[in-house]
Formats: structure tokens, C-alpha cells, sequence
């Protein structure tokens, strides 16, 4: 099967759902002329021109709002933040409008828009620039949150995004941008709130979202040649709707779990999935759940603790093997 | 020693000339003014009503009166076409009413009632009817005006020959969101027109004490290459011809432009407002009344103009308190949405079937 890089999967997702539907635009700073800060949107702009690849001023209040205001009367905006974190200058918009505008209407009003981006640390852009708030944002009723692991994925779900009629926040990685998975050529689409198991296994279920999907299989390698332990990596995709009987159904089979995210612990994915865990499979734990997240302090900039601060391969084998 | 209104007043460059003899209102006929004028004393009886509701402890939260600024609203709701559409911020029954949303579902929300426009859930602060181009009805301070620029960008794209008038107040004027959609609204040429309804206080500080500016807010436009314009908002001749100019720009030549419109509140900022008769002289405020009261004042032009008579406005004023009054009847009779409806209207996908997979709401206590 060929191979596509993450941003190139996410470039193919879009332009096919550009070329099918003339009511996708996308927009964001940089996305256009310059061909995209992380390249993501790469040669868009020369094919498909000014009306439908938007080069917007840094003005992310502005011109979120105005995608989502556009969204309401039935444009599909796929808007870009060229970092996630910047999302808190939009924060009113993402938050207050596009999630309630529909409630506080009773139903008459709908966002179809997809604001996407990279929210992710470890690439020493300190802690303005590193944030991963898609804890926060799944805690808004009205929203959906989607986090790809792979170029498959990616894909397949920002295909799903963009076709759907609620508001779908989409969180890559830049750290995943340049890497290579298999994309078949053929159209296909990923469903929201379908998890997916990346590696089976049947000592002990790792949950994970992101980065730290492809981080726990590299886990699960070393723990199986060096620890004879046999893990399965449980890959949630969606956050929000969020796939809680692949979750269980793991849970039920290995009956340990480690659940890990880039989120700070406080209140973080984690804490959400652990809840489901000992709410609907209490009797099947062998040992409490594990978390582990990001070390709780804002994202630091120094190299060598920044690659400790985040989840790592090593923080994974060792935090799988204190699992009871 | 003048009032802060006298004194922006005087530093205003607005026309003193009648607006009776523009095209706009020179094409009015008896029956077009009558119903500018029903509609404003419709607003002026509905809010008083909303007012006694509230009082009486049937309607909670915030309620913000439009009381002495019925002009802005019908004057330039009344110029609007079929591709023409409103948004606007938290004062916003005048605006429901203007685009012809019934005082019975407007009320039946303030009540909190399943029968009202957004099945109470909204509240006061939201109303909304897309379906006659409204867009709301929005609870944050200049929150909406990305969102307005947004549904005329939509104009644009679609090639719609309409615009979005999006209305703020003089409190709006200094949030960031309001500017970032000032210049993109110039700099893409975007159909929006912000419509600054200034009634001279952003809650219990004045424009004197919130702005910096040089002779009125509306100029604030040229820092971003934008047309503005300053309007006296009692006379709704003046609203709608100026409204006018504003939207043949923004169909013509797809070009936004900044209308600061003067009226004045003479209600507080909310009915929760402790202190409004503290940040304003009583004087201020009985003035406005006797020399601008807009109704009063365009009651007066059409019976000079031999269009109405005192007759025929006591008519139609008792017809407007007998609307209000059904509509509190219908409030109050009406039910309470139910508990089950509270997961409803969440997430399109929920209310038309699901697109997606996984769990979507997360109590753990069903209902």
C-alpha cells in the first residue's frame, strides 16, 4: 500500500472534501499564499484558488467567529489555528457561540464548522505555544473533539469532520506531521467516537489519544521482548462522542489498565476514561488504574526535561509495569 | 453644567435637516408609517409588560429593557430586504419583534416556557428565528459581531446581493473581537454594517468614562479605511435613511460601514440595575423623555403630516397592550419544557439521528 505522510493524509482528506462540496473553505493564518505553517495545506491555494484557501490576518477572535457565524447559514469552514494553543485567544467564539448558539436557539441553528490544528508539547515552543486542551474543550456539551494518531486516521476522521453538522475540533500533532503510515487510494472515512484497537493484547489494556497512541506501541514492543508482557493499545480517536464500550471490552479482557494522554493530570482525559473504568468494570480490575499524563507543571522549555515532562516510551514501559 | 449627552451631542456632526424628504421615506406610504409606528409602541408596551412579568418573579436572570430606543431597531430593521439579515447582542426583543417574531413565543421564553421561541432555553438574552433572517440575541459583549461579519461573509460567498446588519452597544466598542471584525470586515470587503446603538452608558459607566476617542465612536472606522457614519436615533426618518446609505454600500459595492446611532435607555442597563437612577441625573433622563422620546416625537410627524390621528394612536397603543397582555396570558399558561428535552438541541446529530458513534453525554445519574 502506498504511504502518506500525516499532513499529506490530512491535505488529501480536505481536497477531496473541497472537490465534493462547494460549500468547504478553508481558512487560517498562513494556510494560503505561504502554503501553510506545517505545510499541512501545502499547493491547495494554486489549485484551488482565493475563494476556497483564505489567507486570514493573525486575528483568531475575528476570524473564528466569523467561520462560525458563516457556519450557521450552512458554509462548512475547515478553520486552521496554526498552533491549538491559540485557541484561548478565540475562546469566547469556540466556546460560548459555536458550542451554544444552537441550544440557546432551541434547536433552530447548527455550526458545521471544523477548527483544526496541532495541540501538542515537546517540540520546545514553551508553554504558550504547547497546549493540549482537548480536555477542556470535550467538556462543553455541543462540541466534538477528534485526535488522530496516524495518517490513516487523520484522514479518514477529517473526511468525517468536515461532513458533520455540529462543530468538530480536530487536534493533530506536529510532531506526527512528517511521519509516514499506510493510506489506501481509495475514498474511505473514519467514523467520530469510533475507537480503534492498534495492537491486541491480553495482560493490559494502555488507553491512548494522539501521540501517545504511537508512543504506548513502541511501550508495548520493549514491555513483550523484555518484560514478557503482552499489551493492548487502545487508540480512542474521539474524545468526544467517546467509544466507551471498546474501552471496557479491553478493560474486560486484560483487566489492568494504564490510561495516558499529554494532557496535565488534573481533570484531564484520563481522569474521564478512569472514571468509566471503575463505574462499568470495577469487578473485572485486577489492580487500580494507572495515569499517566504530562508532569503538572506548565509546558517547560528546556530540552532534555521537556522530553520528561511529556508521556515518553520510557514513562510508559515503567509506569505499565507498576500496574499491580 | 451640561450632560454627557448634551455635550456629545453638541460634538456630533449630524444633520440637522429633516430625513422626511429622503427616497427612502419619501416612498412611504400612510400605511408604512402607521405600521413604523405601531411597531415601535408594540415594542414600548411589550417591554413594559416584560417588565411587570419580571417584577411579579416570572421571568429570572437579566432582562434588558429597550425602552426610549424603539427608533434603532424598527427604523433600521424596516429598511432591510429579503437577503438582509440581523444580529445583534443581549437588548434584544425590540430587534425579535422588528423582524416579526410574535410577543406570545418571545415572552413564553422570558418564562422559561417549552412554547417559547427557544423552548426556554435561551432566556431573554436569546432570542432567535433564522428562518426570518435573525440571528440572535447574544449574551456576550461584542460576541457576536465576528458572528455577524461571518453571516455576510456567507452573503458574499453565495453571491446574495443582502448584508448583515449587525448591531453592538457603546460597551462593545472596546472589545478586541469588535475590532479584529472591523478590519477584516474593510479588508475583504465584507457586506456587514455595525450598527453602534449608543444610549451613552456601557452599564453604569458612561461613554465618557469607557472611550477614547475623538469626536464620536463611529470615527474610530477611518483607522481601518471604513465608511462610518453618526445618526440621532429618536427620529426614525433619520435611522432609516442612514440605514439606507449603509446598505446600498453594502450591496452595491460590498462595502462595510460603522452607523453610530444616539439613543438613549430609560430603563437601566438591566432591571437588576441597583443604581440606575445613580450614574445619570433624574434630569437626564426626563429631558430625553420630553424633548426625544421617539414615539412621541414620530406620533407628533405623522399627525402634522395628517397621516394619524390622536384617535387612531390610542387605538393602535390599546391594541399593543392587549397583544402584550395575551402574551403573558400564554406565558403563563404554558408549560414548562420537560426534563427529558433538557438533552435536546445539542448536537444536530442527536436531534436527526447520528452521524457519529460513542457516547455523547456523560452523566452518570439518567434522569
Amino acid at each position: 500500500m502506498r504511504k502518506l505522510t500525516y499532513r499529506e493524509a490530512l491535505r488529501e482528506g480536505m481536497s477531496e472534501e473541497i472537490e465534493r462540496d462547494e460549500n468547504v473553505v478553508i481558512m487560517g493564518e498562513e494556510v494560503a499564499q505561504y502554503n501553510g505553517a506545517y505545510k499541512v495545506t501545502e499547493g491547495m491555494w494554486a489549485k484551488y484558488g482565493d475563494k476556497r484557501i483564505v489567507d486570514t490576518p493573525i486575528s483568531e477572535a475575528g476570524f473564528i467567529g466569523m467561520g462560525i457565524g458563516a457556519s450557521m447559514l450552512g458554509l462548512r469552514p475547515v478553520m486552521e489555528l496554526m498552533f491549538y494553543s491559540f485557541a484561548y485567544v478565540a475562546w469566547d467564539q469556540m466556546i460560548n457561540n459555536a458550542s451554544a448558539v444552537r441550544y440557546m436557539s432551541g434547536g433552530k441553528i447548527n455550526c458545521p464548522i471544523v477548527i483544526r490544528g496541532p495541540a501538542n508539547g515537546g517540540t520546545g515552543v514553551g508553554a504558550t505555544h504547547s497546549h493540549t486542551p482537548e480536555n477542556a474543550i470535550a467538556n462543553v456539551p455541543g462540541l466534538k473533539v477528534v485526535c488522530p494518531a496516524t495518517a490513516y486516521d487523520a484522514k479518514g476522521l477529517i473526511k468525517s469532520a468536515i461532513r458533520d453538522n455540529d462543530p468538530v475540533y480536530f487536534m493533530e500533532n506536529t510532531m506526527l506531521y512528517g511521519e509516514t503510515w499506510d493510506v489506501p487510494e481509495e475514498e474511505y472515512l473514519v467514523p467520530i467516537g469510533k475507537a480503534d484497537v492498534k495492537r491486541e493484547g491480553k495482560d493490559l489494556s494502555i488507553i491512548a489519544h494522539g501521540r501517545c497512541v504511537i508512543l504506548a506501541l513502541k511501550a508495548a514492543e520493549i514491555l513483550a521482548a523484555e518484560h514478557d508482557l503482552d499489551v493492548e493499545v487502545v487508540d480512542l480517536r474521539s474524545i468526544r462522542p467517546l467509544d466507551e464500550e471498546t474501552i471496557l471490552e479491553s478493560v474486560r479482557k486484560t483487566h489492568r489498565a494504564l490510561v495516558v494522554d499529554e494532557n496535565k493530570p488534573f481533570c484531564g482525559v484520563g481522569a474521564q476514561i478512569s472514571h468509566l473504568i471503575q463505574s462499568k468494570a470495577f469487578d473485572e480490575l485486577d489492580a487500580p488504574v494507572k495515569r499517566l499524563s504530562s508532569i503538572d507543571c506548565p509546558a517547560i522549555y528546556s530540552a532534555p526535561l521537556e522530553k520528561l515532562q511529556i508521556p515518553n516510551v520510557d514513562r510508559i514501559i515503567k509506569a505499565a509495569l507498576s500496574v499491580g | 453644567m451640561p450632560t454627557t449627552l448634551d455635550v456629545k451631542m453638541k460634538e456630533k456632526k449630524t444633520s440637522q435637516e429633516g430625513f422626511a424628504t429622503a427616497a427612502v421615506n419619501q416612498s412611504l406610504k400612510p400605511a408604512d408609517k402607521i405600521r413604523l409606528l405601531r411597531d415601535m409602541i408594540r415594542v414600548r408596551r411589550f417591554e413594559e409588560r416584560s417588565l411587570k412579568a419580571y417584577t411579579d418573579g416570572n421571568i429570572a436572570g437579566f432582562l434588558h429593557l429597550y425602552i426610549g430606543q424603539e427608533a434603532v431597531a424598527i427604523g433600521t430593521i424596516s429598511v432591510c430586504g429579503k437577503n438582509d439579515h440581523v444580529i445583534t447582542a443581549y437588548r434584544d426583543h425590540a430587534h425579535a419583534l422588528g423582524v416579526g417574531m410574535g410577543m406570545g413565543e418571545c415572552m413564553a421564553e422570558m418564562y422559561g416556557k417549552a412554547t417559547g421561541c427557544s423552548k426556554g432555553k435561551g432566556g431573554s438574552m436569546h432570542f432567535f428565528a433564522p428562518e426570518k433572517n435573525y440571528w440572535g440575541g447574544h449574551g456576550i459583549v461584542g460576541g457576536q459581531t465576528p458572528l455577524g461579519l461571518g453571516i455576510a461573509y456567507y452573503l458574499k460567498y453565495k453571491g446574495l446581493k443582502g448584508a448583515c446588519l449587525c448591531y453592538l452597544g457603546d460597551g462593545a466598542v472596546n472589545q478586541g473581537a469588535f475590532h479584529e471584525s472591523l478590519n477584516l470586515a474593510s479588508l475583504w470587503n465584507i457586506p456587514v454594517v455595525y450598527i453602534i446603538e449608543n444610549n451613552g452608558y456601557s452599564m453604569g459607566t458612561s461613554e465618557a468614562r469607557s472611550s477614547a476617542f475623538r469626536d464620536c465612536l463611529a470615527k474610530r472606522a477611518e483607522g481601518y479605511n471604513m465608511d462610518w457614519d453618526v445618526c440621532l436615533g429618536h427620529d426614525i426618518y433619520e435611522v432609516r435613511a442612514k440605514t439606507q446609505e449603509a446598505l446600498i454600500r453594502a450591496h452595491e459595492k460590498s462595502r462595510p460601514t460603522l452607523l453610530e446611532i444616539d439613543t438613549y435607555r430609560y430603563e437601566g442597563h438591566s432591571v437588576a440595575d441597583a443604581n440606575k437612577k445613580k450614574y445619570r441625573s433624574p434630569e437626564e433622563i426626563e429631558e430625553y423623555k420630553k424633548t426625544k422620546d421617539p414615539i412621541f416625537l414620530f406620533k407628533s410627524k405623522l399627525i402634522a403630516e395628517g397621516v394619524m390621528t390622536e384617535e387612531a394612536y390610542e387605538a393602535i397603543d390599546q391594541e399593543a397592550k392587549a397583544e402584550a397582555a395575551a402574551a403573558e396570558k400564554f406565558a403563563e399558561e404554558s408549560p414548562y419544557p420537560t426534563p427529558e428535552s433538557m438533552q435536546e438541541d445539542i448536537y444536530w446529530e442527536v436531534d436527526h439521528g447520528r452521524t457519529s458513534q460513542g457516547r455523547i453525554f456523560f452523566n452518570d445519574d439518567e434522569l
